[in-house]
């Protein structure tokens, strides 16, 4: 994982003591509300419906045990002893006090982590693939990319105040995209040119929210050293001609649109031809410097454990369904993927509390090199565990409450805070998915069914990516009364889809039976093995519009 | 009461009437002393402004600097209007007119041009600024220097840090 040298811990210094001299400014009254907006925004600090609400960065979803403690010490000391992961990989805290900010901030610079640019609109935090750099297909390991996008990023001074927030995701999987970058402003897939060199695939225009999108490609091929002169490229074309005159249609998507993705293309390139062979460029060296902190840990030369481990879940069903569901192969052999759920039924999803934190912090130190990965599915992954030690792990985490064995299934529900924290919400959403889970916790049916995305967001906002679940749920207000409706057919893999809504919305408490009803249609008319979404491609939206208002 | 910011935080009196645009049928009426038109009215005029040294031009956020190219260093003084501080638009445009049309003279930022921003811009080339009235000016310099250095390169230094590491 990167470490900090001088440099960085100077400029974060410097960014702490900026942000206390703002803060004073904003109590003392020199600053008013609106001029301090963005500045605490781009510091992480939001206003909400009760308390402000901290969003702390992770940067592409990596935390060490040492930050985990401190995250843990800062939930207990600032905050009501828990917090919660968030679909872009970072980490919130609910009911932080405005005049502690800085403080914390301080104190989670001590352990080099920070709230920078993780809103306002300006570049936000980079995200990928929780499993970058133990996962066999991948054409290269993205992470150093993102930490080279996280440095040209930060408080980069032309893109402080962009028409609206701006979100760059990586892929590096060729057969899996759990990155979503087909749902960001800028998504890049790594890949290899004909001659085998390394570049990306460029995706722009991407974006949930109100007018949700798939972003086009608008450069096949950009090889790897021109990563930040291009970026730079396309973030001037948007800072000056994205609309500013609406707040929702300011986003990239709306330029690429009007413009088509073509045009906008010929622009950034023009724009490019001019910073293409500036300092910018990226070196070689440059590039090799930041790679060395992502090289692979100590791996033991530990044979793989699979006939100890057949023996171990034929006598433990618990254990086979963990085994089952949440452990992945690894590209090392002896090893294993493990993602610990955070999605108990009763806890709203991604929360986590101080004692957790701990225990996370202590699970990682002693089965994965001190290191954990944060999902955009708000669960945390252990990326490097020793098979042999997989039991060991399962026993520890099972009175801890991450061994929940139902990772992609449909009560491994993405979730925003909605209408219980969030002053935009139209509706509550984790009272949803709490009666979700309680209706769907037969855990055989549920591995029955198979992968299904279930996304809930309580507004249009989409915090909750309903728009790409397999089954979405948005929160609508009607009347001042709090509805739910439902789309079907989204997805934010490679095949990314935008679902399609199904008809008028419901009252919460119909909830698990409307959903109860889409579930009926799609076990009445699978094929064998057949995926939900892959059902409802074939069959399409009528039957269950059928079924569900019959 | 001065209110014009330099790099180095010195604060002096504004020499410079910004002229606004005419409305719709009205000239432009260019007064004596140091004066700002908008851009598009001096490209358009530029003949009558020849014998005169003390015209510069301002920019509105969709202006563009391309219009400039090969001129710019006739003209003294360029602003760029920041019609409200979150209008980020302002900050392409003085890279544009440093680092491709290679403009060498003053380069300000009026309009609503408040304390916290003042980092942003002198790192996008403005060396002037006319710090909105209700703001202390006293407060610029520390404002300007909050970092002492920079993860990317920009007007102010074209080395990006990851080039002064390797070295
Ligand atoms: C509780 C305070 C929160 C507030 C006030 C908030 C606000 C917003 C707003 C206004 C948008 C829409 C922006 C746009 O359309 O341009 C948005 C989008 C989004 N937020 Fe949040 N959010 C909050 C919490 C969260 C949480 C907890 C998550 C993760 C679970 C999250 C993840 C996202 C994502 C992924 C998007 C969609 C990005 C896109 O439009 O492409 N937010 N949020
Ligand atoms: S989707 Fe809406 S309700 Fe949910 S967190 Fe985002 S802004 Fe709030």
């Amino acid at each position: 994982m990167y470490v900090y040298d001088e440099h960085d811990r100077q400029i974060l210094a410097e960014r702490v003591a900026q942000f206390r001299d703002q803060t004073d400014r904003a109590l003392a009254g020199e600053l008013s509300e609106d001029e301090f907006l963005p500045l605490r925004l781009q510091n992480g600090l939001y206003v909400q419906r009760f308390a402000p609400m901290l969003r702390l960065c992770v940067p592409y979803g990596m935390l060490r045990s040492d930050q985990l403690r401190r995250l843990a010490r800062v939930t207990r000391d600032y905050d009501k002893g828990y917090a919660h992961f968030t679909t872009r990989q970072n980490v919130q805290l609910n009911w932080p006090a405005l005049e502690d900010v800085p403080d914390i901030l301080a104190e989670l610079a001590e352990v080099e982590m920070h709230a920078n640019q993780t809103s306002g609109n300006c570049i936000r935090n980079t995200t990928t693939d929780q499993f970058a750099g133990v996962q066999a297909d991948e054409v290269a390991d993205p992470r150093p990319y993102c930490e080279i996008i996280r440095q040209w990023s930060t408080f980069h001074p032309e893109f402080a105040f962009l028409p609206r927030k701006f979100k760059v995701a990586v892929n590096a999987s060729e057969h899996t995209d759990r990155a979503a970058i087909q749902v960001h402003d800028i998504g890049l897939q790594l890949v290899r040119n004909d001659q085998g060199e390394l570049g990306f695939r460029v995706h722009v225009g991407g974006g949930l929210g109100r007018t949700p999108m798939v972003g086009p490609v608008i450069r096949e091929f950009l090889p790897e050293l021109d990563l930040l002169t291009y970026l730079e490229a396309v973030l001037r074309v948007y800072n000056r001609y994205g609309r500013r005159d609406n707040k929702y249609k300011a986003r990239i998507k709306i330029l690429v649109k009007a413009l088509s993705p073509a045009v906008f293309a010929e622009k950034v390139e023009a724009e490019w031809a001019h910073l293409k062979d500036s300092p910018t460029r990226l070196t070689p060296d440059a590039v090799e410097r930041v790679k060395v902190y992502f090289t692979e840990p100590d791996y033991q030369a530990v044979p793989d454990q699979s006939d100890a481990l057949a023996k171990l879940r034929f006598e433990h069903k618990g254990f086979d369904n963990w085994i089952a569901h949440n452990v992945e192969t690894h590209k090392h052999p002896g090893y294993a993927l493990v993602t610990l759920t955070m999605k108990n039924t009763g806890t709203p999803p991604g929360d986590i509390s101080d004692q957790q934190l701990d225990h996370l912090a202590d699970l990682a130190d002693r089965f994965s090199f001190g290191e954990v990965r944060v999902t955009h599915q708000q669960n945390v992954v252990l990326a490097d565990v020793r098979q042999d030690e997989l039991f060991e792990l399962w026993q520890a985490i099972t009175p801890m409450g991450f061994a929940t064995a139902n990772l992609n299934t449909l009560t491994d529900i993405i979730c925003c805070p909605g209408g219980d924290y969030c002053a935009l919400a139209n509706a509550k959403s984790i009272p949803v998915a709490e009666s979700i889970q309680r209706r769907f916790d037969n855990l055989d049916f549920l591995y029955d069914l198979g992968d299904i995305d279930l996304n809930i967001s309580g507004c249009m906002n989409a915090c909750g990516h309903h728009h790409v679940g397999n089954i979405g749920v948005l929160g609508v207000d009607k009347k001042g009364e709090e509805f739910y409706q439902i789309s079907l057919g989204g997805s934010s893999h490679h095949d990314a889809a935008i679902g399609k809504i199904l008809g008028p919305s419901f009252a919460r408490e119909a909830m698990p039976d409307v959903i109860e009803k889409i579930i009926d249609v799609y076990v009445q008319n699978r094929n064998d093995e057949e995926a939900f979404i892959d059902t409802y491609r074939r069959i399409g939206i009528d039957p269950f519009k059928e079924r569900v208002y019959a | 009461m001065p209110n014009i910011i330099k790099l180095d935080g010195s604060v002096h009196n504004d020499e410079w009437q910004v002229v606004a645009r005419p409305a719709d049928g009205e000239s432009l009426v260019v007064p004596e002393g140091p004066a700002l038109v908008p851009v598009d009215l001096w490209l358009a005029g530029r003949e009558h402004f020849a014998d005169r040294s003390d015209i510069g031009v301002w920019f509105e956020g969709h202006d563009e600097p391309e219009t400039l190219d090969g001129l710019v260093n006739e003209l003294p003084l360029i602003a760029v209007n920041f019609p409200k501080f979150a209008d980020g638009r302002g900050y392409s445009i003085a890279r544009l007119l440093r680092e491709r049309y290679g403009f060498r003279n003053e380069l300000r930022a009026i309009g609503d041009v408040l304390l916290d921003q003042l980092q942003f811009m002198k790192r996008c080339g403005f060396d002037s600024f006319a710090l909105r009235e209700d703001k202390d000016p006293a407060k610029a310099a520390r404002c300007l220097n909050f970092f002492s250095q920079n993860y990317q390169a920009a007007t102010d230094n074209d080395t990006p840090l990851f080039r002064r590491r390797a070295s």
